[in-house]
């Protein structure tokens, strides 16, 4: 008997993946058993594409066990591929054709109101998230993988990021801690990860690590692509590095905070007022802005509870917060209603930008709104209002010929 | 006796048999084409001179009620499922006739669940020799591996009254389990400790049905108020220790969805309803009990809250949810088929806008009119759907009997019809080129929505009309298809043989879809 590897989940509950089971045997020959849920619809395709992979990576005997509920295919590959590689050593990765819908890359400066964490090995969570319409869909590798799966993640994720339509939304994964995350890169940077977060951050040298391993995969692909990071603060020290951390690199566009850990961290109890906390959101906030990019708050962990996240998304506005993580689906619209801009909000900007606009065609050096005197930040801010308006389909892109137009 | 024989292909191109169990059959011929004439069937003559005068018609036991009611071979026997998961009586039925040795019954009951499992040895050793009603689950496996004797009948719960009605099935013995009854056979669902809402569904069994035996747990003296069943269509009142588990009433599928994609789905549908201008001051709807229909029921109470409306009333299948629209003003009537939860029942014995109704009311194809053509919109599941917006709610995509028709068919007439579906359930595409089995013509299916995107039956040039500006994904059928087996594969088809082991009824009585039996 040979050592057997295995991935996957089976169960009762378990729906949308596979457990599979491989072990090198002595004598010729593949011995393929598969059990499947659509065994009538897809038994054939399933037992088709597993021989592909077997003979893709070159194995002539073997036992390879399927126990499937329904994986899709990049599902079932991704299953297959992580056994095998527990067993056999190779360079070799088995990887159907990127999604064209996948192939998009985002912006720095991007509307990142929110982002949904998924758990990197839960393939049945993954398959309807984009539809619910999140600026972020963040594949975790980190805190929601057990110990054990950690391996096999890593070609789920890879997979996921290939052929698991996102419906635009940027593409996130959140790698193990530095070090040990530095290895979660090569599943991600040369399969369209748009985004990094990198966790449990506590210095500029740990976001030079990881930029180091993207340029040197890039460099052996002969590849690049933007690829954003998105460190996490989550202890006192990172709070105290946040704008060392903010600053450390041109690609780091968004600073963000994970409460659990940093109150953990700090010996309290979170708590829904959040004072406790008040320092470090503010300073994570500050050091964000200083260093020209996004402050991102952290997640609101009672999904049944929607009128106290509402508040929360207002408290994290008014401080300076420009988006949210979540984790589950249905808290997406309440974050993007409420970290929009609302109608007074848009109103004001509007006639601010429309006021500057005005003194500049007209040559004057001071922008006036009625008898008052506008400033520079006061224009750029509601600048950015209008944008964020328009980027989130509030405020039509041709508002100041409407607005004109109204004034005729 | 052949268990079936003379197979033509019927107005919807299915080939179905036209001699089932030895009766002639009538195959499908379109919507509206099967017009019966002649006169409804009756049942024989009763006096009272035959029945105790002091109105005391209490039996011993069950089985002297069945040995009096003159239980023999070949016999029709009919139940109810109120009781849901919790019907206890069925199974002792036939027990008692597999214990007198009597052959070759016909079930008739209004639908089947997982607790008449145990049934399934006594369609093996020949007690009973077919089911004509819904088989679920184990026995609709059962069904579909061609184990049963006799060729399985699947009919509405309007299909069901109208065959009492013209005769096409008669009953012989009907056992009505009734929460609440009196010795004279008055019976009423809406109290007892198995309180189960209504008995509607054995309103025909009663009415028709050569022998009527009422089985209770509560016996109250004459009068038992409200009598949902009357007693003059009485022959014998049993009193056992328990007539129902009152636990296993509660159907599983009465909560709203936690369920993020599909609040997505009932969201879609509440919006398009909505767009389309359905939703009104006014309105009514039916939404079945799983838990997306449900949601959309919430939506729905939100819009009409917003704009301050009122429906007029909801067609249910009641639970807690109609139940507090009614109690907080949203809608006027709940005109109720069968009750869900316990919140439904104590509803209806508290509310006077909370009516109950029955299949005659509600669905009947003999009725002058029936309640289920007036509803501005009904709210329905599917486990298939093609391309030409035919629908099957009766079977898996892997070929098993699955559900029962329930009153899916009847609900069809409403003046718009929707199924809000996922596009795929665990990799099983549910829009497919063709239907496993065809359960309703695609002329009756509206709208079928997505996660993916909607589409509207290019019949309803209205709806395409009206929902021509709309954020939500409108797209074609065929798109919809495409774009499951984009992500999940082109399905293989199942495999079954040409052995005929059920037929699906219209609701007419013509014979619309054959389920054959699965080569495993």
């Amino acid at each position: 008997m040979g050592k057997i590897a295995t991935a996957g989940n089976k169960g009762k509950r378990v729906r949308s993946d596979c457990f599979v089971s491989f072990e090198l045997t002595e004598n010729e020959g593949i011995e393929l058993r598969l059990e499947s849920k659509v065994k009538t619809l897809y038994g054939k395709d399933i037992e088709q594409l597993a021989l592909d992979v077997l003979k893709f990576f070159d194995i002539k005997n073997c036992i390879l066990e399927i126990d499937d509920s329904g994986a899709l295919p990049y599902v079932q590959t991704a299953r297959i591929e992580a056994a095998i590689k527990l067993l056999v050593e190779t360079d070799k990765n088995f990887l159907f054709d990127v999604f064209e819908e996948n192939k998009f890359e985002t912006r720095k400066d991007q509307n990142r109101f929110s982002r949904l964490y998924l758990p990197g090995n839960t393939p049945s969570l993954m398959i309807n998230a984009g539809l619910h319409k999140p600026n972020g869909l963040i594949l975790d590798l980190e805190d929601a993988v057990a110990f054990d799966k950690k391996h096999e993640a890593r070609f789920m994720v890879r997979n996921a990021l290939r052929n698991l339509n996102f419906y635009g939304a940027e593409k996130m994964v959140r790698i193990n801690q530095v070090p040990k995350g530095l290895e979660d890169l090569d599943f991600l940077v040369p399969h369209g990860v748009n985004l990094i977060l990198v966790p449990k951050c506590e210095s500029a040298d740990q976001i030079k690590q990881v930029n180091d391993r993207i340029a040197q995969i890039h460099a052996e692909l002969k590849i690049s692509r933007p690829i954003w990071l998105m460190p996490i603060i989550e202890s006192a020290l990172g709070v105290i590095k946040s704008y060392e951390i903010a600053s450390a690199s041109d690609n780091v566009v968004a600073l963000a905070i994970g409460l659990e850990d940093y109150t953990a961290d700090l010996g309290v109890k979170r708590t829904a007022a959040g004072t406790e906390s008040f320092f470090a959101r503010t300073q994570v906030v500050n050091a964000a802005k200083a260093a020209g990019i996004q402050a991102i708050d952290s997640v609101f962990s009672d999904v049944g509870d929607m009128e106290g996240l509402k508040q929360n998304v207002i408290t994290s506005k008014s401080l300076g917060f420009d988006g949210m993580g979540c984790i589950h689906p249905r808290q997406i619209k309440v974050i993007h209603d409420n970290f929009a801009p609302d109608a007074t909000e848009i109103d004001k900007a509007k006639k601010i930008v429309n006021a500057f606009i005005i003194a500049t065609e007209q040559g004057l050096g001071v922008v006036s709104l009625g008898t008052k005197m506008i400033d520079a930040p006061v224009v750029k801010r509601a600048q950015k209002t209008i944008n964020l308006a328009i980027s989130v389909g509030l405020l039509n892109p041709t508002w100041r010929e409407e607005m004109l137009a109204e004034q005729v | 006796m052949k268990k079936y024989d003379k197979l033509v292909k019927n107005a919807a191109g299915r080939m179905v048999p036209t001699e089932i169990n030895g009766e002639v059959q009538v195959p499908f011929m379109g919507i509206g084409k099967f017009i019966p004439t002649g006169r409804k069937f009756a049942p024989r003559i009763s006096s009272c001179a035959n029945y105790p005068a002091d109105g005391n018609k209490t039996i011993e036991n069950l089985k002297e009620a069945l040995i009096k009611a003159g239980l023999k071979d070949g016999m029709t026997i009919s139940t109810h499922h109120h009781f849901r998961n919790g019907d206890v009586i069925a199974n002792q039925i036939f027990d008692i006739a597999h214990e007198l040795g009597v052959k070759n019954l016909r079930w008739f009951p209004s639908a089947s669940f997982p607790c008449h499992e145990p049934l399934i040895k006594y369609l093996e050793d020949g007690t009973i020799n077919r089911i004509e009603g819904s088989m679920n689950g184990i026995l609709g496996k059962f069904c579909s591996q061609g184990r049963m004797q006799g060729v399985g009948v699947l009919r509405s719960h309007g299909g069901r009254y109208q065959a009492i009605q013209d005769g096409e099935v008669q009953i012989d013995i009907a056992v009505i389990a009734a929460p609440t009854a009196d010795p004279f056979g008055n019976a009423t669902g809406d109290r007892g400790p198995a309180a189960c809402g209504l008995l509607g569904f054995a309103l025909g069994d009663s009415q028709y049905a050569d022998k009527v035996i009422v089985v209770t747990d509560n016996l109250v003296p004459f009068p038992c108020i409200p009598w949902q069943i009357h007693g003059n269509y009485v022959d014998y009142v049993v009193v056992v220790d328990k007539v129902g588990l009152p636990e296993k009433i509660v159907s599983g599928t009465t909560e709203v969805t936690k369920s993020p994609d599909r609040l997505l789905i009932a969201e879609m549908t509440a919006q398009f309803c909505d767009e389309a201008g359905i939703v009104r001051d006014g309105f009514s709807y039916q939404a079945g009990s799983g838990g997306t229909a449900l949601s959309i029921g919430i939506y729905f109470s939100e819009i009409l809250k917003k704009r301050g409306w009122k429906a007029r009333f909801i067609r249910a299948g009641s639970n807690k949810y109609p139940v507090q629209m009614l109690e907080e003003g949203l809608v006027d009537y709940i005109l109720d088929g069968q009750t869900f939860d316990l919140e439904g029942v104590r509803s209806m014995r508290e509310n006077d806008g909370h009516i109950n109704t029955s299949p005659f009311t509600s669905y009947n194809f003999h009725g002058k009119g029936n309640f289920a053509s007036m509803v501005d919109v009904v709210i329905l599941g599917a486990t298939e759907v093609d391309v030409n917006f035919n629908a099957n709610v009766v079977s898996h995509s892997d070929g098993y009997l699955l559900h029962g028709i329930g009153g899916w068919q009847n609900c069809l007439f409403s003046k718009c019809t929707i199924l809000p579906i996922p596009l795929f359930r665990d990799r099983i595409p549910v829009v497919k080129d063709e239907v496993t089995t065809l359960c309703a013509p695609g002329e009756l299916i509206d709208v079928i929505i997505t996660e993916r995107g909607i589409a509207i039956n290019p019949l309803r040039t209205d709806l395409i009309e009206k929902m021509k500006n709309t954020t939500l994904p409108i797209v074609t059928i065929q798109d919809l298809k495409a774009e499951a087996e984009k992500i999940c594969g082109v399905p293989a088809k199942p495999r079954f043989s040409d052995e005929v082991v059920a037929v699906i009824k219209w609701v007419d009585g013509t014979v619309i879809d054959a389920v054959r039996k699965v080569i495993e």
